[in-house]
């Protein structure tokens, strides 16, 4: 090496290694978000880069709506039996059943249900810090989020009273009760996720890439019909060439038809693209603010 | 609509490009950077939507650029920025990522925060206004903070009939105090945010001005040199200790991990590992995609030590040249972030790299004085968004450099002891010596 350059993929993931590094030296008990989702297996990937050749120290933690796209599921289980890591699943179908969440009557989305579930997580297993994908490009309230994110005993993010964050030097104190929740890939956007996820050869969910669905046309969306989502009568239902480019549940994500097979595939068609990655959900358009309301509540 | 594929194309090597943006509350910050994503096509349909949407609400159908910054609710409702905000655009050139931050009162603690990591900053003036005690202020913590490029955007120009006397005017204005700052890059730009000249565009308005438009100087300015090659300094973050009974060679690794706060290793290399103060050799620079013969700063790397030394989290590994200091006798320009003012005498954490220790305020020595950029001596306490210089006793011995020759070595924070709110951002002053070598040991 005569050049003494990063480039920016090179610069995201020396800081992103140097924040999961800080957790694993400032936190009793860590544990680290796994859905399966791209920007989750970036985190996996870095993960393995800041700890190996040890052991993962901290266990992988998903918290199952059970709207789960099937297809993520079995990817999720697989790649942390790969890894040999030790993958905890708190499902929200239990928590209703325990009486921890409560579906609002008639709500059919499980993604305000996620909240209590995680919490309940959270106290279980006494995590002091979870680590989470969330990237500050996707949405304008994670625009203000810092890395280190301070949550109260209530799980709750005050956006008015933020640790700030000053050279790459976080504040990981805790009191009792109170948890952090920290962001490593904050500065990525959804292209660098691709080019890493291309330049590292990470194998992704097969759902990312073009195939054939069913889907029904809902509110200026294409949703995939499913036995939780069938298709009402009068609505349009066509098998469409799609794929996802954000997965949320099942119910609510958006596909996007693309002839995508491959990652430069996409990472060509989201160059060229002309709407934001969380335009393909639905729970980020119940309100301007919608993001913003479920992050002071303890969402991530 | 020309077509994005053109203006971000993937596969190429780009590098990144941090940045803030400084003004006062009416200087058109939130308008530039909106103008800055517009211009370069940064922004998606949806968002150009959602900015046509409320422009039926809040702006009678005029599409304001700076509802793309003011993200929460509540900055909407009171047309502020309440906190730092990040933004991201990239161009075929360079990846930027842009620090938002605001200009009402806690402006000090949020543009220290903003700017902490940014290689450039930028000043923005109205141009009917000129310098004013912000943009004094504005341009001394940028200095203080050693940002190593500065941009003053001289903003709203076609209220002043883009009047070339005017900007010569206003940059005659920061040449009287810029001398007395410690800045070495200024570059001065004539533009208005609101009608986008000379923003990504060169504007037909100003024939006399012949230097880039703004994001021409963003994308070109040299930025290689912002990281410090000179100095080797390896902070241990954590001891990577397999600890596999079954893997015979992973049995007895152990690796000390952690980001290179400066300079560059190489195997082979005599390191002192601190706080013992013992030479070593570095056998092997492990990464997750191998063995590799040296690395620099800023990379994260595994070292693997010849001799067995105590070693832990807060160490650090320094080679022998370009010395750190060592004590627990400490001068910093600290920068005060809570509204519970520092009083001497008190005791606070400090951390500093990898390593956090107890300390204890001594004395406050000077305050500075942003209107005049005095240094005031006789201060009681620092109240929140005050600068000064204090001197600091820590319960052990920290290894670091001035912030001068070493951002990352040279920095630290204090956090409240029993609230744990972070309260002040410090930057320390050079060691007054640096550890010395004795008979092949280090006395520290």
């Amino acid at each position: 090496m005569t050049s003494y350059h990063l480039d920016h993929l090179q610069h995201l993931e020396t800081e992103a290694i140097h924040i999961m590094r800080e957790v694993a030296g400032e936190f009793e008990r860590p544990a680290l978000l796994f859905s399966g989702g791209k920007d989750s297996i970036c985190l996996l990937r870095l993960a393995e880069k800041a700890f190996r050749p040890s052991d993962l120290p901290m266990p992988l933690l998903n918290v199952d709506t059970g709207h789960h796209f099937p297809e993520l599921n079995e990817f999720r289980d697989r790649r942390a039996k790969q890894l040999g890591a030790k993958l905890i699943v708190r499902t929200v179908e239990d928590a209703i059943t325990k009486g921890i969440a409560t579906p609002a009557p008639g709500e059919i989305s499980r993604n305000k249900l996620q909240i209590p579930t995680l919490l309940a997580a959270i106290e279980e297993f006494r995590f002091d810090c979870c680590i989470g994908g969330a990237r500050r490009d996707e949405e304008k309230a994670r625009a203000k989020e810092r890395f280190f994110s301070f949550r109260d005993s209530f799980g709750q993010w005050d956006p008015k009273n933020q640790r700030p964050e000053i050279w790459n030097l976080y504040n990981g104190r805790l009191n009792t009760g109170e948890n952090m929740r920290v962001f490593p890939l904050s500065n990525w956007t959804e292209m660098d996720v691709w080019e890493y996820i291309q330049r590292e050869k990470l194998e992704v969910p097969n759902i990312y890439f073009s195939h054939k669905r069913r889907a029904v046309r809902r509110a200026g969306q294409w949703l995939p019909v499913s036995d939780i989502l069938p298709p009402k009568p009068n609505e349009e239902v066509r098998e469409l060439v799609v794929r996802v480019r954000t997965i949320g549940d099942i119910i609510s994500t958006g596909l996007v038809e693309s002839p995508a097979t491959t990652v430069s595939d996409i990472i060509a068609e989201i160059a060229a693209a002309r709407v934001t990655e969380r335009g393909s959900r639905a729970d980020d358009k119940a309100s301007e603010a919608a993001m913003e309301d479920r992050k002071k509540a303890g969402y991530f | 609509m020309s077509s994005l594929s053109t203006t971000r194309a993937p596969h190429v090597p780009v590098d990144i490009l941090r940045f803030n943006t400084c003004g006062s509350v009416d200087d058109g910050k939130s308008t530039l950077i909106g103008r800055l994503l517009y211009d370069s096509k940064s922004l998606m349909e949806d968002q150009i939507e959602a900015l046509e949407r409320s422009a039926d609400i809040t702006g009678g159908g005029q599409i304001n650029l700076a509802n793309l910054t003011d993200g929460l609710r509540a900055e909407r409702e009171q047309g502020i920025t309440i906190d730092v905000a990040y933004r991201y655009f990239a161009t075929p050139r360079r990846k930027f990522i842009i620090a938002d931050t605001p200009g009402h009162v806690q402006y000090t603690r949020n543009m220290v925060t903003g700017a902490s990591s940014a290689n450039l900053s930028i000043i923005l003036v109205d141009a009917r206004a000129g310098v004013i005690e912000q943009s004094r202020r504005h341009t001394a913590i940028a200095a203080l903070l050693r940002i190593p490029h500065l941009v003053v955007a001289v903003n709203k120009m076609d209220l002043v009939g883009w009047s070339e006397a005017r900007f010569l005017e206003i940059r005659a204005q920061f040449e009287e105090f810029l001398p007395r700052l410690d800045i070495k890059d200024v570059k001065f730009i004539p533009m208005s945010a609101l009608n986008g000249d000379n923003v990504v565009d060169p504007s037909p308005h100003t024939p006399w001005y012949v230097g880039p438009t703004l994001l021409g100087h963003l994308e070109t300015v040299h930025i290689a040199s912002d990281w410090n090659l000179n100095g080797f300094r390896l902070p241990v973050q954590w001891v990577n200790r397999p600890n596999n009974p079954t893997d015979h060679a992973l049995h007895d690794f152990r690796g000390f991990s952690g980001q290179i706060a400066g300079g560059i290793v190489r195997t082979g290399q005599k390191v002192i590992a601190f706080p013992a103060g013992i030479v070593t050799t570095v056998k092997q620079i492990w990464t997750y995609d191998g063995v590799v013969a040296e690395a620099f700063c800023p990379q994260s790397v595994t070292l693997v030590l010849e001799h067995d030394i105590d070693i832990s989290r807060g160490s650090m590994l320094v080679g022998l040249e370009h010395l750190p200091g060592s004590h627990s006798d400490l001068q910093a320009e600290v920068c005060w972030m809570h509204p519970r003012a520092l009083q001497p005498g008190k005791k606070y954490y400090l951390k500093h790299t990898t390593h956090t220790v107890q300390v204890a305020v001594l004395e406050i020595l000077n305050k500075l004085n942003l209107a005049t950029l005095e240094s005031e001596t006789g201060a009681s306490e620092l109240a929140m968004n005050d600068i000064g210089e204090i001197r600091l006793r820590t319960a052990k011995p920290i290894v670091f450099d001035g912030y001068a020759t070493n951002r990352l070595t040279g920095s630290f924070i204090l956090i409240e002891q029993g609230t744990n709110a972070t309260v002040a951002a410090g930057m320390l002053l050079p060691p007054r010596e640096i550890v010395k070598p004795e008979n092949g040991d280090y006395v520290i």
